[in-house]
């Protein structure tokens, strides 16, 4: 028999224990996200009050601090590297929109398409998923071949086959490079809308849908008065990192265009890269990744509070 | 600066704890008998290079006992691995780099400067040749670097295309160049006159200044960018005009990045000449077009020059060896500094990759007494310019190269390119490079 001396600690440690595991399971994770995203961040926001070149950039802890001079280079309105930013910044803002209005749109047609069960859907869905399971930089080299002028493949088809014009367009110079730009990184990210929605969709329940039918509605009224509103949680979601990836894509114009991609295709991320390894000024380039991150983050909460305040009217 | 410290010491802290702290240079596990190299991607391939350098490498560890292991660095990476490597102290003990990045990278003071004492430990200053030593870093200082490759502009023409269109010579002036090549290009049979690199940053940064310079231009006042005079604005018009006005290089050149395009294009007979340095000969080797099928010659210079010109029709290109100063090993560095520089390995080495000896003592091999060689060594003694060797340098060459690039395209795409358009470019890169300081 034992008495209440004898199990007193007992409760207390398995307590103890109970309450700290999921802080122990939680901290790699912790630890990880400190290395890979917080701690570069704050180094970034610390490199972007020095004076950092090839004369400091050996000893960079130690380079001259000039406070917010390079946040003051940026915003001087006249000045060509905030001409340089401001262009590069409306450059990507259309590509972003833009990007991801295309791989949203294709993503849901074909996961609607998709989402009653026929003949060969799994080999559909398995192929439409190819591009995204792709590692990054194969496929869009590939799509650099494609793009050349005189050699690629697009030129052969819209010039050659079709007759679509008499003369080779540019793909990877000049204006058609945004282009280009746009429908690689759709290529590419669609799938990834497609995944998503076709997991939110396994959420809808079918009497919904055979409810809509017995009343008589069309596929459109289907779309548009059951899928969409049910799948709204998701597509917030989905929406938002989908702008967020293609506000932040570098690999695709670097990949695509090389270190000096077209003014026409010259998103912000190569842009900053541009300012920092290619003049080598990294405090400047530090700089304008700040700004951006302010500006992605500003954009993440004022989405987030509309989308949740409509939520909440509704 | 007890703070920066601090941060600097949680980054290294936490980067240690995590196990992500690289493996330091030299990499081994005995310091003294192993050396991490970077070579540059010299050959067709880095594959290639790789099997060139090996049998070298063998042979200096069964001479010294020293291990090296070699990666090869595609040239696009290069500068980012080394300002990395720079940035971080975690770096190769020796590395090639462009001889023009000499002064730029010699500012950063990651790498042993070859005082006299130094240099006497790879062979002396009288080893090289005076005219690629000028490119191992800024005037008055100790070099950064000492040259392994040497490497000159030419003009390679298709003896063949010539013969057919009954061209006796190969052009002598910028005008006769035009000419030739206006008489050479024939769209409708997919033939053009002039090969060149368009959205190469290097290539057209290096026409900009060869041709700057004959105009008279002046890249540099002391440290300020005069990179919008007028001279140089003449000078980009003249290389812009070869696609925009003339006609005579391909419109999809605006796009070609990389050296095996322009040469498989004139190896297969749809580009006549191209304007290359000497490595060409080693890719158009590999490429399958024997020596005896084309000639080269310096490229033609306007003639008379305009007032002020300097004759300059390469800059002193080539490659360069430097050390790191944090090397684990550094003198086993500076024995296979001396070892790639020796006239044994210098004949070797620049025979495989199509390079020019900066050693004197090798031109006595048969190999490098050819007349192809000796164009491109009489370029490199006689008409060619180091490139400013001031640490903005790097910026120059990537800044008007983009410049360039952006014009070209334009052409290209059948826009006009007008003086104002040139200018206008010219003088944004001028501010960045001011506002780079």
């Amino acid at each position: 028999m034992s008495t209440a001396a004898d199990v007193g600690p007992r409760p207390a440690r398995r307590r103890w224990s109970a309450r700290a595991l999921p802080y122990l399971i939680l901290a790699p994770a912790l630890v990880a996200e400190l290395a890979v995203h917080i701690v570069p961040m704050l180094v970034g926001v610390f490199m972007s009050t020095l004076r950092l070149n090839q004369f400091s950039i050996r000893d960079w802890v130690n380079a001259p601090f000039v406070g917010l001079d390079n946040y003051v280079s940026v915003a001087t309105l006249d000045s060509s590297v905030a001409a340089g930013l401001l262009r590069s910044f409306g450059v990507t803002v259309l590509f972003s929109v833009l990007a991801v209005l295309g791989e949203f749109l294709l993503g849901l047609a074909a996961a609607v398409a998709l989402h009653r069960p026929f003949r060969g859907r799994a080999v559909l869905r398995t192929l439409f998923l190819v591009p995204f399971a792709l590692p990054m930089f194969s496929s869009v080299i590939t799509w650099m071949f494609m793009l050349q002028r005189d050699t690629g493949l697009v030129n052969t088809v819209l010039v050659d086959w079709l007759g679509l014009t008499d003369e080779r367009p540019f793909w990877l110079v000049g204006q058609n490079s945004f282009v280009s730009l746009v429908v690689v990184a759709v290529w590419r990210t669609w799938p990834f809308a497609f995944l998503t929605i076709t997991a939110g969709l396994q959420s809808i329940p079918t009497e919904l849908y055979e409810a809509a039918n017995v009343d008589g509605a069309g596929p459109w009224r289907r779309l548009f008065s059951i899928t969409l509103p049910m799948l709204r949680p998701v597509n917030t979601v989905l929406l938002l990192v989908l702008f967020l990836w293609s506000f932040n894509d570098f690999n695709t114009p670097y990949l695509l265009f090389g270190q000096a991609a077209p003014a026409e295709a010259g998103l912000i991320s190569l842009h900053i890269y541009q300012s920092s390894f290619v003049t080598w000024n990294f405090g400047l380039g530090s700089a304008m990744s700040v700004l951006m991150l302010l500006f992605l983050l500003v954009v993440t909460v004022g989405y987030l509070a509309v989308v949740n305040r409509r939520r909440d009217n509704g | 600066m007890r703070s920066r410290k601090g941060v600097a010491a949680l980054v290294a802290g936490l980067g240690l704890s995590l196990g992500l702290a690289g493996c330091g240079s030299g990499g081994g596990a005995d310091q003294t008998t192993t050396l991490t190299y970077w070579a540059s991607n010299q050959a067709a391939s880095q594959e290639q290079d790789k099997q060139i350098l090996q049998p070298e490498l063998d042979k200096f560890r069964q001479r010294t006992g020293i291990t090296v292991e070699v990666e090869v660095i595609p040239w696009s990476d290069l500068l980012n691995r080394i300002l990395a490597a720079t940035s971080s102290g975690e770096g190769p003990d020796v590395v090639n780099i462009g001889n023009t990045w000499s002064a730029s990278l010699q500012a950063t003071g990651a790498f042993t400067a070859f005082d006299d004492a130094t240099l006497a430990k790879v062979g002396g200053r009288d080893r090289f040749l005076a005219s690629s030593l000028a490119s191992t870093g800024a005037v008055g200082q100790p070099p950064a670097s000492v040259p392994v490759y040497g490497l000159s502009y030419g003009l390679f023409y298709n003896k063949k295309l010539f013969a057919e269109a009954g061209i006796t010579a190969p052009p002598s002036t910028w005008d006769e160049l035009v000419t030739v090549a206006t008489a050479l290009t024939k769209p409708d049979q997919q033939r053009w006159g002039l090969g060149i690199l368009g959205s190469s940053y290097t290539e057209n940064a290096h026409f900009a200044y060869l041709l700057g310079r004959q105009h008279g231009a002046e890249l540099f006042d002391g440290d300020t960018p005069r990179f919008d005079s007028p001279q140089m604005v003449a000078a980009v018009r003249q290389y812009v005009d070869l696609l925009a006005t003339h006609e005579v290089v391909n419109p999809s050149n605006a796009e070609y990045l990389n050296d095996v395009q322009i040469l498989s294009d004139f190896a297969a007979g749809k580009t006549a000449m191209v304007m290359i340095q000497n490595n060409a000969v080693a890719n158009l080797r590999t490429i399958g077009m024997p020596e005896a099928d084309y000639g080269v010659v310096p490229i033609p210079m306007t003639d008379p020059l305009p007032a002020g010109g300097k004759r300059v029709n390469s800059h002193v290109a080539g490659v360069n060896l430097g050390v790191f100063a944090n090397s684990d090993n550094p003198g086993g560095a500076m024995t296979f500094v001396e070892f790639l520089t020796s006239p044994e390995e210098q004949k070797i080495l620049n025979h495989a990759f199509g390079t020019l000896p900066v050693v004197p003592d090798a031109y006595t091999d048969p190999a490098f007494q050819t007349p192809t060689i000796e164009t491109f060594r009489s370029v490199l003694a006689d008409t060619a310019e180091p490139l400013p060797m001031i640490p903005q340098e790097a910026q120059f060459e990537t800044l008007i190269g983009a410049a360039l690039k952006d014009l070209l395209a334009r052409a290209a795409s059948g826009q006009p390119v007008d003086d104002a358009t040139i200018h206008d470019k010219l003088a944004t890169a001028n501010e960045q490079m001011k506002s780079a300081g």
